[in-house]
C-alpha cells in the first residue's frame, strides 16, 4: 500500500501558509496592513495575552500577513515554523540573544557575510559574548574552538564570498556530540538548492531580501527551527529549560516542546528587540516564493554559462566557484547542492585593485552595489564594500585579496551578460 | 512538575502552577506518539481559570522515562497511580485520540466528575500498513500519522497559531520518539476492546469534539460508543481535522469551557 504523500516544493511556495482570505474570498494574500486586532471582550484580551488562544494582539508579535510568510518558509525548510524579522541580521541577532546571554561563546566559521563577521566580532563582544571564527573547510576546526561557555555552532550553507560549502552533517555531528545546535545561514542556497534541516542543521536564517524574494525590494529576514534540538536534554539553555520571570515565569521548553526556541524568540525576542517584518514586506517577499522554483534553475543555468566564459577568459586570474574542480569543495559540493551552487561567485581579475574598478565601471547591464539574489544581474567589490571593515589578515582568511570580484547572476538574457562582462574584461586590461 | 512514580521519573504540566487542593482538577491525556504540549492552549486557561491543570506526558513521552505502556487499560491505571501521587480523586478527564480511550477507561475503572473524548473513535482500528511501519520504525509511520493527523486543507492553509507549520510541529515531536513507542500506541488503540462494557458503566457526563475532516477518527466512527454512553453530547468542528487542539485551538477550547463548568458551579 502506497503511504499519503506531501504536496511537492512548487505547491507549498505558492499555497503553504494560506487558504483563500475567509472574509473576501481573496486569492491573494491579503495585507494586513494593521498595528493591533480588537478584541471580543476583556476576557478574549486576556487570554491572548496570556497565550491561551491562537491569535493576534500586536503586529510586532505576530501579523496575518506575516504569519502566512513564516509558515511557508517553514513548510519549504521542513521546520516546525519560524519567526520573520525586519532584516537577515535581525534573524541572526534574534538567534544569538535568544539562545545566550553574556558570557557565552560562539564558534563561527571565517567564511561569513562581513555584517555577520562585524556582529560577532565586536558588537556582540561589546556584550559579553565571544567568537571564535575557524576555517569551516576542516570541520575539526569547530571542535577544537569549542570551550565549556559555547553555546553555538555557525556558518553559512556557502561561505561569503569565497562560496566555502559547510560540511553540515560534519559540523552537526560534531555540534550535537557536544549537546549544542548548528545555526545556518542559508541565504545563498535557498530552500531550493539546499534543505540544510535534512542535513543535520538544527536553526537557520535567510536574507529575504535576495533569492527568497528576489526582486530586491524589500529588506527581510526568516529564523526558522526545526524542532529536533533537546533543550532539556543539553542542560546548557536556560533561556528556553528555567522559568522566565519575563513571561509568568514560563519555562518555554516545558510549555510547548518542540516550539520552544520559537516561542521564546517570538514573545521576548520581537517583543523587547522589536525587529519585526513589516506586513507589506512580507507581502513582497511571499511574490517572490511564489516563483524560487522557477527563478532557482534559471539562476544556476546562466550561472554555469558565464563561470564557462570567465573561467576562459585570459584577463582573469582565477574564478571561485564550488562547482569547478578547482574548488576545494567541489567534491563536498557535488555531495551537498547536486541541483547547483547557486547564482553567486567571485573571480579575480589580472592587475588588482586598478583593473577591478576599471571593470565594475565599465560594465551596463549588471548593477554595481551592496546585494547578491536579485533578478537583475549585480556585481561588487568586496575589499572596498561589504568587507572593508576587516583588517588584511581577516580579509585573507575570508578568501579575499584586493582583486577579488564577486557577481551575482539574475535572470537576463546569458549572452547579454556575456557580453557585458567581455566588453568590460577588455577595457581592464587595456 | 516532576516526581517518580513506580521508581520512574514522570513529568506532569500543571501550568507552571503549585497544585491547591481547593480547587477541581482536569487531567489531559495526549494521543500516540505525542506528549503534553498537545494541549499547550487549551491546559494552559484552565491553569488560568480556577483548575488543577494535569497535562501528562505517558511514559515514554516527552519527559516521563519509558517503557510505554502496552495497553489502554494498564495506561488508565496509570493514570491513576500518578493522580493518587497527588492526592487527586474524581478529576475531569480530556483525551486526545488514544488519549480519549485512556480518558474513558480511566472513567470506568477509577472515576471521573466528566470526560471529553477529542478525536475518538471506538473500535480505533489501525491498518496493517501503519502498524507494520511503526513496527520497523520507518519514517512512513511518521508521514501517516502526519498527513492523515490533520485535515486535507492544512498543508496548504494557514496555522491558526501564527508563523508555525503543524506538519514540521507533528513530526518534530514523532522524531524525539524512542524506536517503538508508536508502535506500542498504536498497537494499544488497535487492540482495545473494552469500550463498550467500560461505557455500559460510565455515570459521568461525556462530551465529544470530533473533526468534520479527520480522517484518521472520521465522527461516523464514534457513534456507536456515543450511543452507548448514558449521557453525551457531541460538538463537531467543521473545519478541523484530527489535531483538532491545534487545527481548531479556539473552538475545541471553547467547547471544553461550555462543558466543564466553572469551579463555583460544581
Amino acid at each position: 500500500m502506497a503511504g499519503p504523500k506531501y504536496p511537492g516544493f512548487d505547491t507549498l511556495a505558492l499555497h503553504a501558509g494560506q487558504s483563500p482570505d475567509a472574509a473576501t474570498g481573496s486569492r491573494a494574500v491579503p495585507i494586513y496592513q494593521t498595528a493591533a486586532y480588537v478584541f471580543r471582550d476583556t476576557e478574549h484580551a486576556a487570554s491572548l495575552f496570556n497565550m491561551e488562544r491562537a491569535g493576534h494582539v500586536y503586529s510586532r508579535i505576530s501579523n496575518p500577513t506575516v504569519a502566512v510568510l513564516e509558515e511557508r518558509v517553514a513548510a519549504l525548510e521542513g521546520g516546525v515554523g519560524a519567526v520573520a524579522t525586519a532584516s537577515g541580521q535581525a534573524a541572526l541577532h534574534l538567534a544569538i540573544a535568544t539562545l545566550m546571554d553574556a558570557g557565552s561563546h560562539i564558534v563561527a566559521s571565517t567564511a561569513l557575510y562581513g555584517g555577520s563577521h562585524n556582529l560577532l566580532a565586536y558588537t556582540l563582544k561589546r556584550f559579553g559574548i565571544e567568537t571564535t571564527f575557524v576555517s569551516p573547510r576542516d570541520p575539526e576546526n569547530f571542535r577544537r574552538a569549542l570551550r565549556g561557555n559555547t553555546r553555538l555552532l555557525f556558518g553559512e550553507t556557502l561561505g561569503n564570498p569565497g562560496l566555502d560549502v559547510l560540511d553540515i552533517p560534519a559540523v552537526a555531528a560534531i555540534a550535537h556530540e557536544a549537546r549544542l545546535p548548528l545555526l545556518v545561514d542559508s541565504t545563498f542556497t535557498t530552500p531550493y538548492l539546499m534543505q540544510p534541516f535534512a542535513l543535520g542543521a538544527d536553526l537557520l536564517y535567510h536574507s529575504a531580501t535576495k533569492f527568497l524574494g528576489g526582486h530586491g525590494v524589500a529588506i527581510a529576514g526568516v529564523l526558522v527551527d526545526a524542532g529536533r534540538f533537546d533543550w532539556e536534554a543539553s542542560g546548557k539553555f536556560a533561556t528556553l529549560t528555567a522559568p522566565y520571570r519575563g513571561f509568568h515565569d514560563m519555562d518555554f521548553e516545558e510549555e510547548s516542546g518542540t516550539r520552544a526556541f520559537l516561542l521564546r524568540a517570538r514573545r521576548e525576542g520581537l517583543r523587547d528587540f522589536g525587529a519585526c517584518m513589516a506586513p507589506m514586506t512580507a507581502f513582497q517577499i511571499l511574490q517572490g516564493i511564489e516563483t524560487l522554483h522557477l527563478r532557482m534553475p534559471r539562476h544556476v543555468e546562466s550561472t554555469r554559462k558565464i563561470v564557462a566564459f570567465i573561467e576562459k577568459h585570459p584577463a582573469v586570474e582565477k574564478v571561485v566557484y564550488p562547482e569547478l574542480p578547482s574548488h576545494p569543495d567541489y567534491e563536498l559540493c557535488r555531495q551537498l547542492l547536486p541541483k547547483g551552487a547557486g547564482a553567486v561567485f567571485s573571480f579575480e581579475i589580472k592587475g588588482g585593485r586598478a583593473s577591478g574598478k576599471t571593470f565594475i565601471e565599465a560594465l551596463r547591464v549588471f548593477s554595481h552595489l551592496a546585494n547578491v539574489g536579485d533578478a537583475k544581474s549585480l556585481v561588487i567589490h568586496p575589499a572596498t564594500t561589504t568587507h572593508y571593515r576587516m583588517s588584511d589578515a581577516d580579509l585573507e582568511r575570508a578568501g579575499i585579496t584586493a582583486g577579488t570580484v564577486r557577481l551575482s547572476i539574475g535572470l537576463e538574457d546569458p549572452q547579454d551578460l556575456i557580453a557585458d562582462l567581455e566588453r568590460a574584461l577588455k577595457a581592464a586590461v587595456k | 512538575m516532576n516526581f517518580k512514580v513506580a521508581g520512574k521519573p514522570v513529568f506532569v504540566y500543571t501550568a507552571a502552577r503549585a497544585l491547591d487542593p481547593g480547587k477541581p482538577a482536569l487531567v489531559f491525556v495526549h494521543g500516540a506518539g505525542l506528549d503534553h504540549s498537545v494541549f499547550g492552549l487549551q491546559s494552559r486557561y484552565f491553569g488560568y481559570h480556577g483548575w488543577n491543570v494535569l497535562a501528562l506526558d505517558l511514559p515514554g513521552h516527552g519527559r516521563s522515562e519509558g517503557p510505554p505502556i502496552p495497553s489502554i487499560e494498564g495506561m488508565a491505571d496509570w493514570v491513576r497511580e500518578v493522580l493518587e501521587h497527588v492526592k487527586i480523586r474524581k478529576p475531569g478527564v480530556i483525551g486526545h485520540s488514544m488519549g480519549s480511550l485512556v480518558a474513558l477507561e480511566y472513567a470506568a475503572r477509577h472515576a471521573a466528575e466528566r470526560i471529553a473524548l477529542i478525536g475518538t473513535a471506538y473500535p480505533m482500528p489501525v491498518s496493517e500498513a501503519f502498524l507494520e511501519a511503526a513496527r520497523k520504525n520507518q519514517h512512513a509511520a511518521f508521514d501517516m500519522e502526519t498527513i492523515w493527523g490533520h485535515a486535507p486543507q492544512v498543508p496548504l492553509g494557514g496555522n491558526p497559531n501564527p508563523g508555525m507549520w503543524m506538519y514540521g510541529d507533528t513530526l518534530a515531536r514523532l522524531r524525539r520518539l524512542a524506536p517503538g513507542v508508536l508502535y506500542n500506541d498504536l498497537k494499544a488503540c488497535n487492540d482495545y476492546s473494552g469500550g463498550f462494557e467500560s461505557a455500559a458503566k460510565l455515570q459521568c457526563p461525556a462530551l465529544f469534539i470530533l473533526g468534520r475532516r479527520d480522517v484518521m477518527t472520521p465522527p461516523k466512527a464514534s457513534r456507536g460508543l456515543s450511543q452507548a454512553l448514558k449521557n453525551s453530547e457531541i460538538v463537531t468542528l467543521e473545519s478541523s481535522g484530527h489535531s483538532l487542539m491545534a487545527e481548531a485551538p479556539d473552538a475545541t477550547l471553547d467547547a471544553l469551557i461550555e462543558f466543564f463548568p466553572r469551579r463555583a458551579d460544581l
